[in-house]
């Protein structure tokens, strides 16, 4: 029996291009930016701005988001509508720890919030135990949403809810829970959330430094995500979540639990939700519970389908064009954006099903078709 | 005794030129506010019109003393004059002024009202008058020097259904207020009885509004059922066809108020064709340019309505501004309907809950009665069969999509009058109406029916003990673990056509 | 986490009185009609049989019954001697050893024919083992020797959704082979196939036979015919007539419920 380790014929099973554009990636978000923005002086022209930055480092949390839903939606089928959800927890699971090392320095200078201080309350609900630690924030952070994603998940697969009734049901899941953050009781700030984050473990969250920290650490983020998935993707469970995908029914009766691969994948989906979340908050300076909206849930999707579903850089260039639209219209011609984003729903649903990579690698095989018809 | 004597006389007295007695007049002329307000409550026994002039004349602070001199009144006496002048007002030739007497004095009887309260009773013809007046008669005498009296007051209030009357009972039937123990039980047992009353005109009241909530909520779902049921279709637009039929609505409430003014009250008939078509336009749109080409891709669906629905608002934000515009009920469907003293079903929810009625009847004629609901039905249940026995199948995904889109259009001039008519508007009945369909199960009208009484009315019940939002999280909750255990509704087509 | 599903080592299945399938007065009713009614049936170990029926017979809802698709309202199910099948999930039963062949060919569409062959190979199919699952040369030489039984040995890499339809009838046929089943349930195996895959589909289950058991649905008799083995004639969801096919040809009964009345 041939015994490879299976980390020597993963890497074997991804193409050397892949690797290469990865290395580039990596050099561009974790070197270049970092310097043109720290080091070259502001008038001049190779100097990275703060508002690129920030456009840039919140564009790769919502590309580990649409690598996520990717994975669930464009390799397993499973269409959620909740995953603006997994990431508000992530986010509001550190932005705890965001609010407690504000300190003192709240408009009102008390140890407690400032909303807490507002709705006269005089001490931390239990649940905020431990908020003050970047650890437990951490922890926090991975275990919420993949739990809510489990418990949620494992009744769902097990009831075998499919197809539109389950993205109806993750709506249904991620708008109660909005109501429920949107209440001032619930000890989450209501409609404003958190935000006036001051520093992270001491330092502040304004300087250059932290910005191009937290910008590197969702870069890594993005580029591990991309590595895991292209590595469960590959594997036999990812063959199996095709294989879900095409005809359940043959899955089961082959002998395999379409239950167990559905919940995994789900809840590692909505672990990197939740992480890109955590990095998300403290790059753009808020999180409330707006983030639950069903409209930013069915945003992921069309990231996911603008680029291309069932790969793994498609979502990464459908998470870019999309946002970067977004800022361009909302600026530019702010009437137009949701004509804009209506119309990119219906023209990729229409015509574009897989995405700028699909239409990308039809024009390549028909450019080698009239080279070869030529030759 | 000698002043209720005095009274008569002056009621039964040909009237001077002033009007009043003098020596009343000089009792009101009296520096002392105390002597003034007697003589105002001798006024209010009188039962004189002549009083009410006095009064009011008193009340303008034109009444002239014997010396010609204008009285003045302080703010006591001023609300002491309001009093009488209700209790005078008890006599009044018109029913419907009695009536707003009876209310007023109802509301705040005391002791000195006792009096003239049991000659207004003995006059009273009207019988809801009379029960207004017995109940306020009963509340003046609650507190009068005799048991007797009192007991028999404390009875007579057990007939009420009015909040403040249980508080007033539920005092009276405490040592602290009450030294006699045959009174304390008497105003218990009434007591018992108007809270009783009270529960059950609460209970009547919240089954109304949930039955009015589930009516809106079974105008909104019915057209997705339809189109969910016949081609599987998730129309993340639907609530925005609510929206086209309430702009609708306001667009004929425009036109009538600006060409027809005399019939404005009758824009909101005009609105419900109007409506209908303007929606069910929209939807053959909708399908013959984007929904037929996905058909057999439900999440695709999915997506591209969802893009649809982000157009239609942004479109309805740049036809009629992102504001809220006013949509105003006729005349004909506001008020309300009183069935007890403490609550009033307003008119315009009563008309939704029977317009909702309505439609649902023609929905149940049009799919069982003729043959594009059977065809439709055959749709529903089995397309490619249908297909095979000649059902045009693409054509009846239009009419049935258009007739979905149509009925959202109705519930829409519905939503009109009862909610903000906005460009976001339809965004707020998505998640409901998908919970409608889902809990009914699909393609099924009765389950659509039942699960969107049921859920009105659930929500209703919840609301009033944990707040509406509570409740709301609660009954999505709810139907989330409900679909765990029945993944196909509440009505569910079973067999081996089901699953896939 | 319970992986129930993938846990059950599949038990050596009991046949000890030479029985591997045991339907005991099963039924089950949809909104009042009744699929099956009071259904009992016996395969035997090794045994190749055929079953007919005119359309609403029962037969699909039978095999939906031993698979776990479908919940039985009464009546006893066994596999062997001991496997209650009443009481398994669908996995459950696949890894007990039985393969079930559906009407309309269900294969991985998106999937190469040798993915779709290494997915139904016998072996650990728990999630959690999947992740590091990688196809070992034995198990490569299994694939390629069933790929030449099913003669798709040269559309190995292709997309399995490309094949023609008596292609994917037989790709699933070689899923089951993989799979290495010791009942193998077969609903119209043959349909949509030339005369000439037809035959060569009837020697292939006549070879099976004996190592496995074989309960095969179909309408074409000449097919059954070629099979040879006893057939059982289903009717408004119970037996109608068991025999040899020209038994149940002659039986008055069968005639009826075919011809009409």
């Amino acid at each position: 029996m041939n015994r490879t380790p299976f980390i020597v014929r993963f890497l074997q099973a991804t193409p050397k291009s892949g690797w290469i554009s990865l290395a580039v990636f990596a050099l561009l978000t974790l070197v270049i930016i970092p310097v043109l923005h720290l080091a070259v002086a502001e008038g001049s022209a190779f100097h990275v701005s703060s508002y690129v930055v920030t456009l840039v480092g919140k564009i790769l949390c919502y590309a580990i988001v649409a690598v996520a839903m990717d994975l669930i939606w464009g390799y397993a089928g499973i269409l959620s509508l909740g995953h603006g959800l997994f990431f508000a927890l992530g986010g509001y699971a550190f932005g705890m720890y965001l609010m407690r090392q504000i300190g003192r320095d709240g408009s009102y200078k008390a140890d407690l919030p400032d909303f807490m201080v507002f709705l006269d309350w005089k001490e931390l609900p239990w649940y905020w135990t431990g908020s003050d630690s970047f650890i437990w924030a951490a922890v926090l952070v991975l275990v919420v949403p993949a739990l809510v994603a489990f418990a949620f998940g494992f009744f769902a697969f097990r009831s075998r809810i499919k197809g539109v009734y389950f993205s109806i049901i993750t709506q249904a899941m991620t708008f109660a829970a909005m109501l429920l953050f949107f209440r001032n009781e619930t000890g989450f700030g209501g409609n404003n959330g958190f935000t006036d984050f001051k520093r992270i473990l001491g330092h502040s969250i304004t300087s250059p430094e932290m910005r191009v920290t937290l910008f590197g650490l969702s870069a890594l983020m993005l580029m591990a995500t991309l590595v895991l998935g292209r590595y469960i993707v590959t594997s036999k469970f990812g063959r199996v979540l095709a294989a879900i995908r095409d005809a359940e029914s043959r899955v089961m009766f082959l002998g395999y639990n379409p239950l167990y691969y559905k919940l995994a994948i789900w809840t590692l989906s909505a672990l990197l939700c939740g992480i890109a979340g955590a990095l998300y908050v403290p790059q753009v300076g808020i999180i409330n519970p707006g983030e639950m909206s069903t409209a930013n849930s069915i945003e992921i999707a069309i990231w996911v389908a603008v680029g291309g579903r069932a790969t793994l850089i498609g979502p990464v260039i459908g998470a870019a064009i999309v946002n970067l639209s977004k800022s361009f219209f909302t600026q530019a011609f702010p009437e137009y954006w949701l004509f804009f984003l209506g119309a990119l729903f219906v023209v990729v649903t229409l015509w574009l099903p897989n995405g700028v990579v699909g239409l990308w690698q039809q024009m390549r095989q028909q450019m080698q078709q009239k080279r070869r018809a030529k030759a | 005794m000698r002043h209720f004597l005095l009274a008569l006389f002056c009621c039964l007295s040909l009237h001077a030129v002033a009007g009043v007695d003098t020596a009343v007049l000089k009792q009101l002329a009296s520096e002392e506010s105390d002597d003034k307000i007697a003589a105002i409550q001798k006024l209010a026994r009188s039962a004189d019109p002549d009083a009410i002039k006095t009064l009011h004349d008193l009340a303008e602070g034109t009444l002239k003393d014997d010396k010609g001199e204008d009285i003045t009144v302080n703010n006591r006496v001023r609300r002491e004059i309001d009093a009488a002048l209700a209790a005078l007002r008890l006599f009044d030739a018109d029913p419907v002024a009695r009536l707003s007497a009876a209310k007023e004095v109802a509301a705040n009887a005391d002791a000195s009202m006792a009096p003239v309260l049991a000659k207004a009773l003995a006059k009273e013809s009207d019988p809801k008058i009379k029960g207004l007046l017995a109940e306020a008669h009963a509340l003046a005498t609650l507190k009068d020097a005799k048991p007797e009296v009192r007991i028999a007051a404390a009875k007579a209030l057990a007939s009420s259904a009015d909040p403040n009357i249980k508080a007033v009972l539920k005092a009276q039937s405490e040592e602290a207020n009450e030294a006699e123990s045959l009174v304390r039980r008497a105003a218990f047992q009434s007591y018992l009885e108007v809270k009783d009353r009270l529960t059950l005109a609460e209970t009547v009241g919240k089954i109304f509004s949930g039955l009015s909530l589930g009516s809106i909520l079974l105008l909104a779902a019915l057209g997705l059922a339809i189109t969910y049921g016949v081609m599987g279709v998730i129309n993340m637009a639907h609530g925005e066809l609510l929206m086209i039929g309430a702009y609708a609505t306001f667009g004929m409430q425009t036109l009538f108020r600006n060409h027809l003014p005399d019939y404005l009250d009758w824009y909101l008939l005009a609105a419900v064709p109007v409506a209908f078509f303007a929606a069910a336009g929209v939807g053959v749109l909708l399908e013959r340019t984007v929904i037929r080409w996905l058909y057999g891709r439900p999440l695709e669906t999915l997506l591209a309505t969802w893009g649809l629905s982000l157009m239609l608002i942004q479109a309805a934000r740049v036809l009629f501004g992102a504001q809220n515009v006013e949509v105003a009920n006729p005349s004909w469907m506001s008020g309300g309907l009183e069935i007890l003293p403490s609550i009033v079903l307003p008119l315009n929810r009563i008309v939704i809950v029977g317009f909702s009625l309505f439609v649902l009847a023609l929905v149940w004629a049009l799919m069982n009665k003729t043959r594009l609901g059977m065809f439709v039905r055959a749709v529903t249940q089995n397309r490619p069969m249908a297909g095979c026995v000649g059902v045009p199948t693409t054509r009846i995904d239009t009419v049935a999509f258009a007739l979905g889109a149509g009925i959202a259009g109705l519930g829409g001039v519905a939503l009109s009058q009862i909610a903000n008519v906005g460009p976001d508007m339809g965004q707020g009945y998505i998640v409901d109406s998908f919970m409608v369909v889902v809990l009914g199960g699909v393609g099924q009208l009765a389950g659509a029916v039942w699960a969107a009484l049921g859920l009105g009315i659930v929500s209703k019940f919840l609301e009033s003990w944990a707040g509406a939002v509570i409740a709301k999280i609660v009954v999505l909750v709810f139907i989330i673990v409900f679909i765990q255990k029945r993944p196909q509704g509440l009505f569910a087509l079973k067999g081996r056509f089901v699953e896939n | 986490m319970s992986d129930s599903g993938h846990m059950l080592i599949p038990d050596e299945v009991d046949l000890s009185h030479n029985v591997i399938l045991y339907l005991d007065q099963i039924s089950v009713s949809f909104d009042g009609f009744k699929a099956l009614n009071d259904l009992t049936l016996t395969i035997d170990a090794g045994e190749l049989r055929c079953i007919i029926g005119p359309n609403g017979a029962g037969k699909t809802t039978m095999m939906d019954v031993i698979t776990g698709k479908t919940r039985a309202d009464k009546g006893k199910a066994f596999f062997g001697q001991t496997i209650n099948l009443r009481e398994m999930t669908e996995p459950e039963i696949a890894h007990a050893g039985i393969g079930r062949k559906f009407q309309k060919p269900t294969i991985f569409e998106n999937l190469t024919v040798f993915e779709n062959l290494e997915l139904a190979m016998k072996m650990d199919k728990r999630a959690r083992t999947s992740l590091f699952a990688w196809l070992d040369d034995a198990g490569r030489d299994k694939v390629l020797d069933v790929l030449r039984q099913i003669r798709l040995d040269g559309e190995s890499e292709r997309q399995a959704g490309l094949l023609s339809h008596g292609q994917k009838q037989w790709l699933e046929i070689g899923m089951l082979l993989m799979q290495d089943p010791k009942l193998l349930l077969l609903d119209e195996p043959v349909a949509g196939m030339t005369d000439d895959e037809t035959a060569r589909t009837g020697e292939l289950f006549k070879s099976l036979a004996g190592k496995h058991s074989l309960v095969v649905v179909e309408h074409d008799m000449a097919f059954i015919e070629q099979l040879g083995g006893k057939v059982t004639v289903l009717h408004e969801g119970s037996v109608l007539a068991e025999g040899s096919l020209a038994t149940v040809q002659n039986d008055q009964r069968v005639i009826e419920v075919y011809l009409g009345r």
